[in-house]
């Protein structure tokens, strides 16, 4: 049997051609993003905000208008209450309640007594505003060291134009994931955020195989003008770039859809963020670097030392 | 070059072997083979509380207030001193910011600071005009608040171990935090309402001249206060109590659950020093209130009828079973130093966390099926090396987290379908390289060798990437987040091992055996 070519040997698809309305594309989508996480904002979890959340599974289907009643009597402000992947699985969600540690503490008692002993209370979290502005600030921390690190470590194995075209792509992919949780409004916790940096590496992750490849082509074609060039290291990596993301989302599919509702949105943002960072790697960032002006500066002893190939 | 040296074989050979004999338990029964030493096999994989089911608490000690507490006590040391020197002065309220004393003569000031300044090693005096402030220097500061943060591991330690549950473990984390974490508990209020108290149990004269009503009226009479009832349910809603401590509750030294007329009550027994002051003070003041002091607040206040010589006695009160159980429970593990704030609860119970289990593995194993076929389908033969490998870096994982003892979370499963996923990259790296070779027509050896020699680097950068997002991930990740880095970081060192060494070897010994003449690939 002839093994499958998802990607013909002979492909030459001039993407630099394209390249102004990859920019517009990448630029309306970022600027999207960024616009709406400052308007809408992020639907952030009580990771985050601090809070209650509850998930109960009730005997036979659940009724949330009554569990709506029963808990929105309570007095303890805004009660979420969702189906969470079954019928008699709910999912409640308190928001953080005014006051110190201790008000969270009796609200998480005032809801369980009022659940009553009909319902097994599956899970229970609570996060206190200490906790929460701490995971904040630590997330935040995470994102920038790990950006940070990532640049530096292109910088050294690079030129400086590969370091900030892998970044601003990694920026673009970052940016928009966090968009898509903007627009669609699942709820953004520790997970997600997990997943975003996930993204972050795996975006780099493709940038930096077709970089490789650009490097290797500076020294080999030393005649072919830098557009073309671009063109012929994405193409003679396309293949690779989209059989390692297709498999990565087989996996993530397969997460997805049988890995349960708790890690639902962990595995979304994942998903994303890998159609995104396969975009980005083959659409912005390597014509970034004609933006960048690469230029070739390879000493000439390296000159055609894989000429024979 | 595709030759592999004897050693170079056998090396990544053993590799293997150890990564399948260590995995191994983690298929067996649990409990199969002894799990004492520590780098034998035979241990297997920690599950996190997420898929165990369990209780996280993060709970803070309020160091403030040991600090308020110490200077309140250093404060009137002073104070005593002062005294005798016929110093006048004037205590100020207690602060964790330091003792603080007026001093009421300009002219004694100078005598006073230098009284202040030995009172006591390790303090520094500052304070201006007739103010004198005595602070810990940052030695006696550490120390106090290492000894309050290990008297409170201590007492957590002793609360939690009464619940009854197997390995709970108990840390310090930071300055001035605990965490617990309780696996397979089924009902973590229990846990908070034992952890969230203070237990600090003290008993005290009732003041048998004014009711509390009249003291709010008319004022209080020096050396009382008023303190609220634990409950309501008897008609009294507060108290007017001597400040001074009776008996205090250190000196207890048993306490049990038990009944009186039917309704729970809690029997307690002192040691010596206590049990004699017991009896003193019972037989000298019947007839009045004897208050039963729980973190400020009066669970019962019994008239003392007769005096009580044997030590022992029972508490009264409106307690549930469940209540009088816990109440015995905190006063025989003791009190904790200083009050705590439960900062962070995650409970799970057990049914979600086999839920979670099978989901994830059922996940990970279709993502498995789906990532293999589609290999063998893409690379047909070096397809199927690929899917060896990665089979065997899902080995590694689980060989490597059993050794280090790392903790499976919910997101960690998510690490390994990840992982799964990307595993193959490195090898989809070289066989489309070895493919490309082949194109540009060089011979079958010379493509597969340029393939994997050419795909180093980029594999190496590539992973190395991930690998800082992961290392992040996990140095300011909490509880599930730090599993899904280590599951990451795992995945991405023993993917480089398998994809690479592994599937060369595989291929060098096919080249070598069947000596093909044409590479379909």
């Amino acid at each position: 049997m002839k093994p499958l070519h998802l990607i013909p040997d002979d492909v030459n698809v001039p993407f630099l051609k394209f390249r102004k309305i990859f920019y517009i594309v990448s630029l309306v989508m970022v600027l999207a993003s960024v616009g709406m996480f400052f308007t809408k904002g992020l639907n952030f979890g009580i990771d985050f905000r601090g809070g209650i959340l509850v998930e109960i599974k009730t005997n036979g289907p659940a009724d949330i208008n009554a569990l709506r009643d029963n808990l929105g009597s309570l007095g303890l402000g805004d009660v979420s209450i969702q189906e969470f992947g079954e019928p008699d699985d709910v999912l409640i969600q308190l928001q953080r309640q005014d006051g110190e540690e201790e008000a969270q503490m009796a609200a998480l008692a005032a809801v369980t007594k009022a659940l009553g002993e009909d319902v097994t209370i599956r899970r229970s979290e609570l996060v206190g505003p200490k906790v929460g502005s701490e995971l904040k600030e630590a997330g935040v921390y995470s994102v920038v060291i790990s950006l940070f690190l990532i640049m530096v470590y292109i910088w050294i194995r690079f030129e400086w134009q590969f370091a900030i075209a892998s970044v601003a792509a990694l920026l673009h992919d970052v940016l928009i994931t966090i968009g898509f949780f903007v627009i669609t409004g699942v709820q953004f916790d520790l997970a997600t955020l997990a997943a975003v940096l996930t993204v972050a590496g795996y975006s780099i992750n493709d940038t930096v195989v077709v970089f490789d490849r650009i490097r290797e082509y500076l020294r080999k074609f030393r005649k072919m003008e830098i557009p073309d060039l671009l063109d012929l290291s994405i193409n003679s990596t396309l293949a690779r770039t989209t059989m390692t993301s297709f498999t990565t989302l087989l996996a993530l599919i397969a997460l997805f859809v049988f890995g349960g509702e708790a890690i639902r949105g962990f595995t979304m943002a994942l998903i994303f963020g890998i159609v995104i960072g396969t975009y980005s790697s083959i659409c912005v960032a390597s014509p970034l670097l004609v933006v960048l002006r690469l230029k070739r500066k390879i000493p000439e002893a390296e000159e055609g030392q894989e000429a024979n190939a | 070059m595709l030759y592999f040296t004897k050693w170079k074989a056998a090396l990544v050979l053993l590799v293997c072997a150890l990564g399948v004999i260590y995995a191994a338990p983690n298929f067996l029964p649990s409990g199969t083979f002894p799990t004492e030493s520590s780098y034998l096999p035979g241990k297997q994989i920690n599950l996190g509380l997420d898929l165990r089911g369990g209780s996280h608490m993060l709970l803070e000690v309020d160091t403030d207030s040991v600090l308020r507490e110490r200077y309140d006590a250093l404060a009137d040391a002073i104070r005593t001193e002062l005294r005798q020197e016929q110093i006048r002065n004037r205590p100020r309220e207690a602060t964790e910011n330091g003792a603080e004393i007026t001093i009421l003569r300009p002219e004694d000031v100078e005598k006073a600071r230098e009284i202040a300044r030995t009172a006591e090693p390790n303090t520094e005096l500052s304070g201006e005009g007739n103010n004198i402030v005595v602070t810990y220097n940052e030695v006696a500061y550490r120390e106090l608040i290492d000894r309050a943060i290990a008297q409170s591991l201590e007492v957590v330690r002793r609360r939690v171990d009464e619940l009854g549950t197997t390995e709970p473990s108990i840390q310090r984390q930071g300055e001035n935090r605990i965490v617990v974490q309780v696996p397979g508990l089924d009902d973590p209020s229990r846990l908070r309402a034992i952890l969230g108290r203070t237990a600090k149990m003290n008993f005290h004269l009732v003041n048998n001249e004014k009711t509390a009503a009249d003291a709010r009226a008319t004022g209080l009479p020096p050396g009382t206060m008023i303190l609220p009832s634990a409950d309501e349910g008897d008609g009294i809603r507060e108290y007017l109590i001597d400040r001074r401590i009776v008996v205090s509750g250190d000196n207890l030294v048993d306490s049990q659950p038990t009944f009186s007329d039917g309704r729970p009550v809690v029997s307690f027994r002192f040691d010596a020093a206590g049990g004699a002051r017991f009896g003193d003070i019972t037989s000298k003041n019947s007839g009045r209130g004897l208050a039963i002091v729980l973190d400020g607040e009066v669970i019962s206040a019994p008239r003392i009828n007769e005096p009580i010589l044997g030590g022992n006695g029972i508490i009264t009160g409106q307690f549930s079973v469940q209540e009088a159980n816990d109440l015995s429970l905190l006063l025989r593990a003791g009190a904790l130093p200083a009050p705590m704030q439960i900062l962070e609860e995650r409970s799970v119970g057990p049914g979600l966390g086999q839920d979670s289990v099978e989901a994830g593995e059922f996940a990970a194993i279709l993502g498995l099926v789906f990532v293999i076929a589609f290999m063998v389908i893409s690379y047909g033969r070096f397809g199927i090396y690929a899917d060896i490998a990665l089979m065997m870096n899902l080995i590694l994982v689980l060989a490597v987290m059993s050794v280090l003892q790392a903790t499976l979370t919910l997101p960690g499963i998510a690490g390994i379908v990840l992982t799964v996923g990307m595993a193959v990259d490195a090898n989809v790296l070289i066989f489309e390289r070895i493919r490309e070779e082949r194109r540009n027509g060089r011979s079958i050896i010379n493509s597969i060798d340029a393939g994997y020699r050419s795909a180093m680097s980029t594999i190496l950068d590539a992973n190395i990437t991930t690998l800082i997002a992961a290392l992040v991930l996990f140095s300011f990740g909490s509880g599930p987040i730090k599993g899904f880095a280590v599951t990451l970081a795992i995945g991405i060192i023993t993917s480089m091992f398998s994809a690479i060494w592994l599937t060369r070897l595989l291929i060098a010994t096919w080249v070598k055996r069947s000596r093909p003449t044409e590479l379909v690939i």
